[in-house]
């Protein structure tokens, strides 16, 4: 199979959802001719015109509100937040509006928005541009949220996403816009609420999502050499969250860790372990661990950035020490 | 226009006075829970701005929003059980008073948090252009909304996008307390159109004819393309902010002088004047609408809460999930 990268394949998915569905746009802050902050839109500007990639002021609050305008007389909008850290500008049109007026105007109308962000460290660009504020959105009933790791999830991910009737915050990775993967020539979509075991193993479950899944997945190599035998699953979407395909796996390992880049207090990784020992207590050897972004506003220089989130030797440590102390 | 649509404005006006003075009346009896913020004294301003538009077009309205869903199409029955918090109502009773929407109607629903609709309409705006109709928008709200953030970015995009959208500011002066003499850098809110190229006029919001004529020029120049315009309708609210408000920030002089104004009172001299209908006619039609109300609140009050099983239906659309991929 071909390999393309993460950005591509987005780009991919929104172009064949344009092409596809002619209520699909897109609006946001330099998606047009510059192509989108991290490259995501390059091209389509060009291929659809101006009416349908609209390049907007910086108005975070105006575009969420719009998409949901948009949406609810018949337009299928995917609007851009350049940042998720731009996001708490447009937080009430998301949380209140987006999120919301389908339930509140008694299910009589449909708010079809997708938010295309992206989150996450690795740039040195320090507290406003290197957020993790997934858990925030999922604290929102009436919003999906969907993280993918991997270009070909990206690109399916997308696409469901684009065809579905809920509003979805659509968080992507700035570090994996670069990583190349195997992505199919035909159509397909990965659907809503359906995790990935990336890896089977019958030692310890590690749970993960966007880039920490690729961390997760190398941890496990490494424990692999050393006799421990990792399953690792990538959520893909945490709302909705596949919690069988973790049952099934805590079932059969009796331990869990959970890796999140998000600071650790408050965080969705705190859910998931929830989750887990309110529905398997009795199935866990060992207690069920969070590997999480430590409780500070991301710093620039890059000896403390490295360590304000999860490295890969930190996940295989904690992976030991739960294996010993079950 | 005729003498029969002047008759249906004078009968939507007196339909939302009296649908408010019966909430009001529910309120304190405690049949209604929670808030309730009513138009009476802004009548003019939905009906006439309604009546200026087709039924095809949108509205997004306002966290005092009776008015508009009456007169963009709305039934009494179906609203005074949204406000009961009955099945039976527009939203099922889970919108209440704030959210009363009526996507049907072109109702794209009210809003509790101040100014949130307004890029609603913006985007609506988007959509109409991208579809390629000639609907137009219009966009209610208040003075207090017009100095949140959302104001200004909207009418920038508006703006710079040519949409079919109408701000129609609907200024009663406060803010819930907040005097917009003491809070705005500026008076007439209609100034704040020139800062985004957008034309702009003050109304009479006390007269209802005055007001459709504004939003049906509006409205023409949104149909051909000239882009969004700013109508700023001075009004007055001759209830509180909401049932607890005691009124302190405002003088019971000040409130005789706009009840002076009364744009219900204000129409039915005038059609008594222009001999549309005699005084009996108005009579009638006063106690028509009266018993139209209390058969709404009837209809209300006899109807089932919604059960406690559906607590979670509609929070999403079902997404059917697939396996196989």
């Amino acid at each position: 199979m071909r390999e393309i990268y993460y950005r591509q394949a987005l780009n991919e998915a929104l172009g064949e959802e344009m092409e596809r569905d002619e209520r699909v746009f897109l609006m946001g802050e330099d998606i047009a001719i510059y192509g989108g902050a991290y490259g995501v839109t390059k091209g389509l500007y060009e291929k659809f015109g101006e009416e349908r990639v609209r390049d907007t002021a910086i108005s975070e609050a105006a575009i969420a509100g719009a998409a949901a305008g948009a949406a609810m007389t018949g337009m299928r909008p995917v609007a851009e937040i350049m940042y998720i850290d731009f996001s708490t500008i447009a937080a009430d049109e998301i949380i209140n509006i987006v999120a919301k007026n389908r339930y509140m105007f008694g299910g009589k109308t449909t708010v079809p928005v997708v938010l295309r962000t992206e989150g996450g460290t690795g740039r040195g660009i320090a507290a406003h541009h290197s957020q993790s504020l997934e858990s925030w959105y999922v604290h929102i009933p009436g919003l999906y949220v969907v993280m993918p790791s991997t270009p070909y999830d990206a690109k399916g991910l997308l696409k469901s996403s684009i065809r579905d009737d809920n509003p979805v915050m659509f968080i992507e990775h700035k570090m994996l816009y670069g990583m190349k993967g195997p992505v199919p020539e035909e159509d397909y979509t990965v659907p809503l609420g359906v995790a990935d075991v990336k890896r089977e193993g019958k030692d310890v479950t590690i749970i993960a999502y966007s880039r920490m899944a690729l961390l997760a997945v190398e941890a496990a190599n490494e424990l692999s050499g050393g006799g421990i035998e990792c399953e690792v699953i990538d959520l893909r979407t945490l709302k909705p969250l596949d919690i069988d395909t973790i049952m099934t796996s805590v079932k059969k390992t009796g331990k869990a860790i959970v890796v999140s880049e998000a600071c650790k207090t408050g965080g969705f990784a705190g859910e998931v372990v929830s989750q887990i020992v309110e529905l398997g207590f009795d199935y866990l050897d060992a207690p069920v661990v969070r590997v999480a972004g430590a409780d500070v506003p991301i710093p620039m220089s890059p000896t403390l950035e490295e360590v304000a989130v999860p490295r890969v030797v930190d996940i295989v440590e904690a992976v030991k020490k739960t294996v010993v102390s079950g | 226009m005729g003498n029969g649509e002047l008759v249906e404005y004078l009968g939507t006006m007196l339909r939302i006075r009296y649908f408010e003075e019966k909430v009001f009346e529910l309120l304190s009896r405690d049949l209604i829970k929670g808030a309730s913020h009513v138009y009476a004294g802004e009548e003019a301003i939905a009906v006439g701005a309604c009546a200026a538009i087709r039924e095809d077009d949108y509205i997004a309205s306002t966290h005092r929003g009776h008015g508009h869903c009456l007169a963009k199409g709305g039934k009494l029955p179906q609203m005074m059980a949204e406000l009961c918090g009955r099945e039976t109502g527009y939203c099922k009773g889970r919108g209440g008073s704030m959210h009363i929407a009526d996507v049907k109607t072109g109702n794209l629903g009210a809003t509790g948090i101040v100014g949130s609709n307004i890029p609603v309409a913006t985007g609506a705006g988007i959509s109409v252009k991208l579809r390629h109709t000639d609907q137009v928008v219009l966009c209610f709200f208040g003075d207090g909304a017009s100095n949140t953030g959302v104001f200004h970015e909207s009418l920038n995009m508006a703006s710079a996008w040519k949409l079919p959208v109408i701000y129609i500011c609907e200024n009663n002066l406060y803010g819930m307390s907040g005097s917009v003499k003491k809070v705005s850098s500026v008076q007439d809110i209609a100034v704040r159109g020139s800062a985004y190229n957008i034309p702009s006029e003050i109304v009479d919001g006390m007269d209802i004819l005055k007001v459709k004529e504004a939003v049906r020029k509006a409205a023409a120049g949104a149909r051909e393309g000239k882009g969004p315009y700013l109508i700023e309708c001075k009004t007055y609210r001759f209830y509180g902010h909401s049932r607890s408000d005691p009124r302190v920030y405002r003088t019971r002089e000040e409130e005789a002088e706009w009840k002076e104004k009364d744009p219900v009172e204000r129409f039915k001299k005038k059609i008594l004047g222009e001999g549309v209908m005699t005084e009996d006619e108005i009579k009638s039609l006063e106690k028509n609408i009266s018993v139209e109300v209390d058969k709404a609140t009837e209809y209300a009050l006899n109807s089932p809460f919604p059960s406690p099983e559906t607590l979670t239906d509609d929070v999403y659309v079902k997404t059917v999930v697939s396996r196989k991929s």
